[in-house]
């Protein structure tokens, strides 16, 4: 298997300071939703990504990296990504994960 | 325990976090998160760094939690106040660890950093310096941690509950969803475990369910016995706090103890029974 080297090591937490969006990933064999939340025209430091499955089940979130990234190592299949933002603010998009493959999403909150 | 005793609000941090005797703790794997900004007079506690022996998978030992305690200033009659990142699972997984050294007088800040954070509240940079202490722990209580054989021989006599994600427990995924996916030899789930995932007992804001809420998710519909003992296990142990934190602190059930070693550990036992497949 392999290690972005923004994953922590044995932890469920988050990377160390959220994913930075440029932060090169090496996928492997693993189904990979990263991207980066912008507000207006600026990365949006503080908020939260959220994976969401079936009727909204929760699956995983992360907080949002300096640069606004985030990335999820998800099972393949459809998703529901949403971001939550200070004051209230939240975003919903629907994101596809395949083994192999990076699936990038921006999201404007 | 009960709900006004082992939580407060964020209101009840901005009143007291400066209090003689109260002393918050921010507890993240992600300590760089501190770093960046904390609440006010908090400190640091890192749950791999300081928590965890550098060699063996095992704890710090009792005189090693003494003498973490005593270095960040924490007397015995503190009043300790723990919050941090991913909805509290790490702050959790501390609260269970102090109780399990004996520290009674300990709360979980209510949605932790993430609900301090979406309400815009004030974080700083600046570092409190607290005088060192003499800190005694007890030695640590059996009553609340489970051990693999402990587990093993649970099978079919008590509540199992598996609060991982539903593709973690039916064998799909070995980790949660935003980490590579390693560890275990084997995915699936300890046989009669129910699934009931952490997030379920938390809003979406990282505050605690309500006590009626908790207490139909667990009863009514994952169908938990209450007249039973409970074990709790996800993969390595803090999501587990979590759900151990609800049952035992919110809910008041008497006897649920944390698995800890949890699925990296039974998931790569030789020989042990393994169910695979969603819950039924």
């Amino acid at each position: 298997m392999t290690s972005p080297d923004q994953t922590p090591g044995d932890g469920c937490g988050g990377p160390a300071g959220g994913v930075p969006a440029s932060a090169a990933t090496n996928t492997g064999n693993q189904a990979v939703v990263e991207g980066r939340v912008v507000r207006g025209s600026a990365p949006l430091s503080t908020g939260y990504a959220r994976l969401l499955g079936t009727g909204d089940e929760f699956v995983a979130e992360v907080p949002l990296g300096e640069d606004g990234g985030f990335r999820f190592f998800a099972a393949p299949g459809t998703w529901k990504l949403r971001v939550l933002a200070p004051g209230g603010a939240r975003a919903d998009r629907s994101v596809s994960a395949e083994y192999g493959k990076v699936t990038k999403v921006e999201v404007t909150v | 325990m009960s709900r006004s005793e082992a939580l407060v609000d964020a209101e009840w941090v901005e009143a007291h976090a400066g209090d003689p005797g109260v002393v918050l703790v921010e507890v993240d794997e992600d300590t760089s998160a501190y770093d960046k900004g904390h609440i006010r007079n908090a400190i640091k506690i890192d749950w791999k760094k300081d928590l965890q022996d550098p060699v063996r998978r095992d704890f710090v030992d009792r005189v090693g939690f003494e003498k973490l305690l005593s270095e960040r200033g924490i007397a015995g009659d503190d009043t300790v106040v723990l919050y941090g990142g991913n909805n509290n699972w790490f702050a959790a997984y501390a609260y269970w660890y102090f109780k399990l050294y004996g520290h009674h007088n300990v709360k979980l800040l209510d949605g932790g950093r993430k609900r301090w954070e979406l309400d815009s509240r004030v974080l700083t940079t600046d570092v409190p310096e607290r005088p060192a202490t003499t800190y005694r722990a007890a030695e640590q209580d059996a009553a609340l941690r489970a051990k693999r054989d402990e587990v093993l021989d649970a099978i079919g006599k008590r509540n199992l509950v598996d609060v991982r994600s539903p593709d973690e427990f039916a064998g799909r995924l070995l980790a949660p969803a935003h980490l590579p996916q390693e560890q275990a030899q084997r995915g699936g789930h300890i046989p009669t475990a129910r699934n009931v995932p952490w997030s379920k007992a938390a809003n979406e804001d990282g505050t605690f369910r309500s006590d009626e809420e908790l207490s139909t998710l667990y009863g009514d519909e994952a169908g938990l016995d209450f007249g039973k003992d409970t074990i709790a296990y996800c993969r390595i142990g803090e999501r587990s706090a979590h759900t151990w934190f609800v049952l035992h602190e919110l809910l008041e059930q008497p006897n649920v103890k944390n698995y800890d070693g949890s699925w990296t550990e039974y998931g790569s036992l030789v020989g042990v029974p393994i169910e695979l497949g969603d819950a039924r």
